[in-house]
């Protein structure tokens, strides 16, 4: 049991800017094992929180202490609150929580907000039912255990009720209770089912305030240019022909910072509206020291780490013995994969707006991690934390890019040598252009048949330029997290072995939706669409037999998997899509399975060709997620994770030529459009186990099922993304 | 001096007439409703009505809206009203930053064919990108305000 206190009579109530005289609720209280706090440092300071606080007049003002990017997180974890407290959903006002650790971890990637919250939020209401229903039998003068909460509203056994608001003056005097009873889950009123997202009507009408949308008095505009060439740097400019674009107020250069979140370093053009700032920017001219990276060409980085997988690479897994099966295999089968950077390319590019004021700073920014950018500007100021504010506005998407606070670091830097209010846009153009590139990569996968077709040997050979390399420059192999998506494959084959090939990194990489689900979901599922070929078996049950019987897979995770949840899942979308049964003349299905994020996700996809091109009908997703908080979020992720993995698959290419990103914008870097959609199916799996991902596990199945149906229709293979580069979309 | 009528509402704005239009309504006027997504007529998050005609403001420059009427996201229109409802009531946005654009484009759409078939929901929509891939539930929702008008 944690402590949770009643900090209602604290002082910092005020500091916090919530109005006095509410119900305020504190807590200290944390799920995670000892072994997750060790791995995260950022886990183990969950100090005092404010979630909760109920006003006289009913209101109730929930804090989302995570960002909102079309997650749906600033309904889902209030909810949970406003649940177990028995609040009326109606009276909820969601209050955005600034960036500060006493909110615990506010980092909102990994697809973890629930996971993570959903125990402690749990918590927060039930702590704040309690205490209403004593202050209700207090007022009454009966024994508590005759008391009970609904909707807002405390009932006594006699009939009487009293409202929420009218019980605040007692209830905030109170200690908390030692002991809290959660709700019955089959008593859940908005746990598990659907909720509309509190924000929608704001972002259907243009309220909504995204960061590019922060306004502040006096405020100005800047944009800056970058090198080419990254971690290339000014040797001199001249701004003259900026300093004459009307509106343009000054230039000034920003130097790098060389951390992994620090600005790229550029000049910067600052003006009285962002036109005159991007104008400006156009009129510059710079003279760069491109450094290091300029040799950068990711057609020949290609060829050099497809090379190194078709040699022995570093060991990462060995299970078994792959050489003795290869050996005495019936059959074998190999193939190589090769997957290009993606970029992010979220719809609001990034963007900040800070104003520097003495040794103080307040920002306005769409940030997954408000922690995060807050203690690079402190760092960047040379100043205290508590003297830096990180309001989170909404998201225009962030998929990863906005977990990196680079464009926050440089409003700062603008406002501090201009010691005025700023706000930094990117445009598209410098979006696609510096971003922090999903990864490169190529993987070399060999397997070996028995004479029955049941995998015997499997080898996995992959090498990429590791995320590690942004933090620690010089890393030139994949990373363990990068590895063990690779070594973890829920498939039941005795012999197995994973290796990684040398790949150094020549831009910034991060992290995107699904991150190295992305390859290893490719490789591994259009992978055993081979072997079945090869087996001469159905893909359907070659793919159950492959991940085998029923069992929990001892990983070093604390979460195991669980092989029936992924065969489950796995059934239920070829029972969707009526897999087996006869479809329209030049249709054909394709499938994929794959478990990330502790969840387990699979799509069958039905596509036809016409004059060579691909066009997807249908995508029947089914995940399984554990518990549910809110189902219409849930199935409009994997709505949206359709689409997206259609537009990597599809689309999604980055190149790099003399060290310089080629691609510029959503013209040669494309996007699915509304002509393009498929019908997306989504079935979700009722289930009590905890709460796991949502966010990103529907991405990596979607792009290998594309291209097994596209096999299964054709008898051509296609071990390379995009699409486009074969003419076939 | 260029006098943009925006909403039913004259702004006198002092700045270059090649501005877009855009940053125009964005910066000057600070009505934020309307998005920068690309800036070259690709992306749709920046269409407002000129004179009932959905364009991309990104490409137009202000002197080109002179004497014109323009309607953003937070003006009125019939259609785009009753789109709004239908977007909240399917739960349509996800990060929402392209759906201004997006009931924009809408608006035009029911603006000028009272019931559209999906092809036309295409053929409106393709100049809308959603990078969060709400397209399915912006048709539907498309159908929906069509279905809700014919009841009446
Ligand atoms: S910003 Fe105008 S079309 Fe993209
Ligand atoms: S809702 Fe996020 S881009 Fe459309």
């Amino acid at each position: 049991m944690n402590p949770i206190k009643n900090i209602s009579r604290r002082t910092f109530v005020k500091s916090v800017g919530l109005a006095s005289g509410g119900l305020i609720l504190a807590c200290n209280t944390s799920v995670f094992s000892d072994k997750e706090k060790d791995e995260n440092k950022d886990l183990t300071n969950f100090n005092p929180n404010l979630f909760v606080q109920l006003n006289s007049d009913g209101s109730l003002i929930l804090i989302a202490s995570r960002s909102e990017m079309g997650n749906g997180v600033r309904t889902s974890l209030t909810s949970v609150i406003a649940d177990e407290m028995d609040a009326d959903w109606t009276k909820v006002i969601v209050q955005q929580a600034v960036g500060d650790a006493k909110y615990g971890d506010q980092n909102t990637d990994g697809s973890r907000s629930v996971r993570y919250l959903y125990e402690p939020m749990r918590k927060m209401g039930a702590m704040a039912r309690a205490m209403l229903i004593t202050a209700a039998a207090q007022t009454w003068k009966v024994p508590v255990t005759e008391c009970t909460a609904e909707n807002h509203v405390v009932l006594h056994s006699s009939g009487k009720k009293i409202a929420y608001g009218d019980l605040v003056e007692i209830a905030k005097n109170l200690e908390v209770p030692t002991e809290i009873t959660y709700k019955n889950p089959k008593d859940f009123k908005y746990i598990g089912k659907k909720l509309r997202g509190v924000d929608t009507e704001e972002y259907s009408n243009g309220s909504a305030i995204f960061g590019m949308d922060k306004r502040l008095p006096n405020m100005k505009f800047a944009a800056m240019q970058r090198c080419p060439v990254t971690f290339g740097t000014v040797k001199s400019f001249d701004k003259t022909a900026a300093l004459k674009v009307a509106g343009v107020i000054d230039v000034i250069e920003i130097p790098r910072i060389a951390k992994p979140f620090g600005t790229l370093g550029g000049i910067a053009v600052i003006a009285s509206n962002t036109w005159a700032a991007f104008k400006g920017k156009d009129a510059l001219k710079i003279e760069w020291d491109l450094g290091d990276n300029a040799s950068y060409d990711s057609e020949k980085y290609m060829k050099q780490i497809t090379e190194n997988v078709h040699k022995q690479g570093k060991v990462g897994k060995d299970v078994g013995n792959v050489n003795k099966a290869f050996k005495n295999a019936h059959k074998i089968v190999e193939s190589t994969y090769q997957l290009p950077h993606l970029a992010h390319a979220p719809m609001e590019v990034p963007n900040a707006v800070a104003w520097v004021q003495g040794d103080s700073c307040e920002v306005w920014a769409p940030t997954q991690d408000p922690q995060s950018a807050r203690k690079e500007v402190a760092d960047y100021l040379v100043t205290p934390e508590d003297k830096v504010t990180i309001n989170v506005t909404f998201l225009g998407g962030g998929f990863g890019r906005k977990s990196k606070p680079d464009y926050v670091v440089e409003a700062v830097a603008i406002s501090k040598a201009i010691n005025a209010p700023v706000q930094i846009v990117w445009t598209r153009e410098d979006d696609i252009k510096h971003g922090y590139y999903h990864t490169v990569s190529s993987q070399y996968l060999k397997a070996s048949l028995d004479k029955q077709g049941n995998v015997t040997g499997w080898l996995n050979r992959f090498a990429l330029p590791s995320i590690a390399s942004t933090f620690s420059p010089g890393v030139d192999y994949p990373a363990g997290f990068e590895i063990s998506s690779a070594a973890n494959v829920p498939f039941d084959i005795k012999n197995m072995k994973v290796e990684v090939g040398q790949s150094p990194a020549y831009v910034r990489i991060g992290w995107l939706r699904s991150v190295i689900n992305i390859p290893h979901g490719f490789s591994q599922n259009v992978f055993a669409d081979e072997l079945a070929v090869a087996a001469g078996k159905d893909p359907l049950d070659f793919r159950l037999n492959l991940i085998g019987k029923d069992r929990i897979e001892e990983t070093e995770d604390p979460i195991k998997y669980n092989t029936a949840r992924l065969k489950n899942v796995l059934k239920l979308a070829a029972k969707n899509a009526n897999w087996g049964k006869p479809l329209p003349e030049g249709h054909a299905y394709g499938l994929s399975v794959h478990y990330s994020f502790y969840s387990y996700v699979a799509s069958v996809v039905e596509i036809s060709m016409a004059f060579n091109k691909v066009k997807v009908h249908n995508v029947y997703t089914v995940i399984d997620c554990g518990q549910t908080v809110n189902k219409d979020t849930i199935k409009a992720q994997m709505e949206g994770a359709a689409i997206f993995g259609m537009s990597l698959a599809f689309y999604g290419k980055i190149t790099a030529k003399n060290g310089a990103i080629e691609q510029s914008n959503y013209s040669d870097y494309k996007m699915i459009r509304m002509n393009e959609i498929p019908k997306v199916h989504v079935e979700i799996v009722e289930s009590t186990e905890i709460p796991t991902g949502v966010g990103e596990p529907g991405v990596p199945v979607i792009a290998p099922a594309i291209v097994n149906a596209i096999f299964k229709l054709t008898g051509k293979r296609y071990y390379n993304l995009p699409l486009s580069d074969y003419g076939l979309v | 001096m260029i006098t943009l009528q925006i909403n039913g509402e004259k702004h006198k704005i002092d700045v270059a007439p090649e501005m877009p239009l855009l940053w125009a309504i964005r910066d000057i006027v600070e009505l934020t409703g309307t998005k920068y997504g690309c800036g070259i007529g690709i992306c749709g998050s920046c269409k407002v009505l000129l004179d009932n005609s959905p364009v991309q403001s990104c490409m137009i420059p202000v002197s080109a809206a002179e004497g014109k009427n323009v309607i953003t996201i937070e003006g009125v229109s019939k259609n785009l009203q009753l789109l709004q409802d239908s977007w909240t009531a399917l739960n349509v946005p996800q990060c929402g930053f392209c759906q201004p654009g997006q009931l924009i484009a809408a608006t035009a759409l029911l603006d000028k064919i009272s019931d559209p078939t999906d092809e036309d929901i295409n053929e409106a929509m393709i100049g809308n990108i959603c990078r969060c891939g709400t397209y399915q539930r912006i048709k539907n929702a498309i159908h929906r305000t069509v279905e809700l008008k014919k009841q009446g």
